[in-house]
């Protein structure tokens, strides 16, 4: 049974460096999957206006099909033409939530992530996506730096 | 010597020119308050007609058979499904593949940025005002049955949505009107969608606007003194005309997430005002079981307590309306049914809990006079004298104001964010008439959203009166046609609703949390 590694991108230079890092991991182990996961923050439970509402089914496709393009197909692509075995998938939701999840149900080894660039007051507040993911993620974490 | 007298009589010129500006500006107001009521008054006496041979309008009895028939029809389905509809708004049946959509609470919070606002504070110190205590029972009465009718509107707004292909929904009564009947074999669905189409856009002028303003114009110039109402009128207009014609939209999307923090802080200090009052709150309640069954002595009596609690009550949450059903119609589902058992919280939440809050405050305050010797209101004109004479939007902001000292000014502010939240929505549901009247198209959607701003300036410039009269007037006549095709659809509704709690029931329709 091949292992999984499920790496989290943000489309940042750090996000990069998160994927050059797994396929070193990768390649290390040998038989082995991986996973690339963009995920876009949405909560259902935040306050829209109704022409948001209306046009809402439309906004997701369009950031699905640009995430898609800008940062999973390339990745892929990259990925795939140097050898590895790879998937991505985009996603909406909590980060942190979202990893985990994909971790547990494609059985992975562990998760790989940049370490948040996030500042400011929420971030100060609720903590980074980064230091979420490791305090409550199910599987090993691996942060680069 | 001769610049000296000249800087000297400078003040005294513009103190001239001030006072004959404002003279020219309050007479500008009456004008339009004269032309507003004379062009609308026929429209307000054929919805508020008698019944023969009484005082009582036909139409507040129209909404109390409607929401009791659909109580009824349903078997109560607003009492046996709360817990259900909670679970829907927690997202426990969303389907996370579905994540990104519109959720159930999204539907929801977003209706009720419609719903909530100046009807939960100003329309309730009218009922008050002029129904006394009474009005509140009725009022909760109103609340509880109208859960039903805004089941069956929003399942309906659900089921006959237009999606088109580029992903955007349009839904609600012009929609599943006329879909609905002409899949019953129904005549006359596409009339009465259009009937519906046009009372909406009245009803986007009315009460989704004129009556927004008018209040929002009443509670800035009862804290920052009086001022013609035009100003107000012209300043929340182009406001609203950045949002809705300069596509500004961070305005909408901050008041959107402001609006909710409002509500909660209003809520919070009206519990406050009840806590500190706590010893008062079995007699205030005594007041509105007692002033509901005789009224108190207000004018009319029971049957005037009663007509104020169902017309305010109404005016607010809207159930029956059908507005809720253009914004519920968003929501991503393929069982139109959670959609309206989601949607029966709101009449919930917007009558028996906001709208009671500020009924108990202004009964608890003594805000409302009463004659020491009978126990009896005092009345002058056919309204209940206040405290300080104040009616509307200043009953409610006298009443928290005298519990405590600075929060009239937060009024203001809470005032103008629920007003403008109210305006945005129903500009909304007034274009989406419009368009459904007169096709999708720039010049035809421009031509809407300018009269919109228009009426802005309108409803802040003239009386009271004559703007709520015109706003009921209007809302009332989307109730009308739209109760008039929940009749002939509400079997579809039933079929949906048995269909999707047997399945519940039966365990096909699972939890994902």
């Amino acid at each position: 049974m091949s292992n999984t590694l499920v790496v989290g991108l943000d489309g940042s230079p750090a996000g990069e460096r998160a994927l050059a890092y797994t396929k070193r991991l990768a390649g290390l182990i040998g038989d082995c999957k991986i996973e690339v996961v963009f995920v876009i923050e949405w909560s259902p439970y935040s306050f829209q206006t109704p022409e948001e509402n209306a046009s809402r089914q439309k906004a997701r496709s369009a950031a699905i099909k640009a995430a898609n393009e800008r940062i999973i197909d390339p990745a892929i692509n990259a990925l795939t033409s140097e050898g590895f075995q790879a998937e991505g998938r985009v996603l909406h939701g909590k980060v942190a939530h979202l990893l985990n999840s994909v971790a547990l149900e494609t059985n992975a080894e562990q998760i790989i992530v940049a370490r948040s660039t996030e500042s400011g007051l929420s971030a100060r507040v609720f903590g980074s996506v980064t230091a979420n993911l490791v305090m409550s993620s199910t599987v090993p974490v691996t942060v680069v730096n | 010597m001769n610049r000296l007298r000249y800087w000297a009589a400078m003040p005294a010129m513009l103190l001239m020119l001030l006072q004959t500006s404002l003279a020219h500006a309050e007479s500008l107001d009456q004008k339009v308050n004269a032309i507003f009521a004379s062009s609308t008054g026929w429209f307000v006496n054929l919805i508020f007609a008698p019944l023969p041979g009484t005082s009582f309008p036909w139409i507040v009895l129209w909404l109390v058979v409607g929401a009791s028939v659909f109580t009824l029809y349903f078997g109560f389905v607003q009492f046996r499904a709360v817990r259900h509809s909670i679970s829907l708004v927690k997202g426990d049946y969303s389907d996370p593949k579905d994540a990104g959509e519109v959720s159930h609470f999204q539907a929801l919070t977003t209706a009720l940025s419609g719903t909530v606002g100046l009807g939960n504070i100003a329309g309730v110190a009218v009922a008050v005002g002029i129904g006394g205590a009474g009005a509140t029972f009725w009022m909760i009465l109103a609340g509880l049955l109208g859960m039903a009718s805004k089941f069956t509107e929003c399942t309906l707004g659900v089921k006959y949505r237009n999606e088109y292909k580029d992903g955007t929904v349009s839904g609600g009564p012009m929609y599943y009107i006329s879909k609905g009947f002409a899949e019953r074999g129904l005549p006359g669905g596409k009339f009465l969608a259009a009937l519906f189409a046009v009372f909406c856009i009245l009803g986007a002028f009315g009460g989704g606007n004129m009556f927004q303003s008018n209040q929002a114009h009443a509670q800035i110039s009862s804290v920052m003194g009086s001022y013609p109402g035009w100003i107000t009128g012209v300043i929340f207009a182009l406001i609203v005309f950045m949002v809705i014609v300069g596509g500004i939209k961070s305005i909408a999307r901050v008041t959107e997430k402001v609006v909710p923090l409002m509500a909660f802080l209003y809520v919070g200090a009206a519990l406050v005002i009840l806590i500190i009052n706590a010893d008062k709150i079995f007699w205030a309640f005594g007041q509105i079981f007692e002033g509901a069954f005789t009224g108190l002595g207000v004018a009319g009596g029971l049957v005037g307590a009663l007509i104020q609690g169902f017309k305010r009550a109404a005016f607010s949450n809207e159930a029956g309306v059908g507005s809720a059903a253009i914004a519920h119609s968003a929501v991503k589902t393929n069982e139109p049914v959670t959609e309206g058992l989601v949607s029966l919280l709101e009449p919930f939440i917007d009558t028996v809990v906001i709208c009671t809050m500020t009924a108990l405050v202004i009964i608890i305050t003594g805000q409302l006079l009463v004659d020491a010797n009978t126990g009896l209101y005092v009345i002058e004109a056919g309204r209940i004298v206040t405290a300080d004479g104040s009616s509307g939007v200043a009953l409610t902001s006298a009443a928290f104001g005298s519990a405590i000292s600075w929060f009239p000014y937060l009024l203001v502010v809470a005032v103008i964010l629920f007003a403008f939240s109210t305006m945005i929505s129903w500009s909304y549901y007034g274009l989406k008439a419009w368009t459904y009247l007169f096709g999708e198209g720039k010049n035809a959607e421009l031509a809407f959203k300018l009269l919109f701003c228009g009426f802005v300036v309108v409803g802040a410039a003239a009386d009271l009166g004559p703007v709520i009269d015109f706003s009921d007037a209007a809302i009332f006549a989307m109730a009308v046609v739209n109760i008039t095709g929940l009749y002939f659809l509400m079997p579809i509704v039933k079929r949906e609703m048995n269909s999707y709690f047997k399945r519940l029931k039966s365990g096909e329709i699972k939890k994902f949390k």
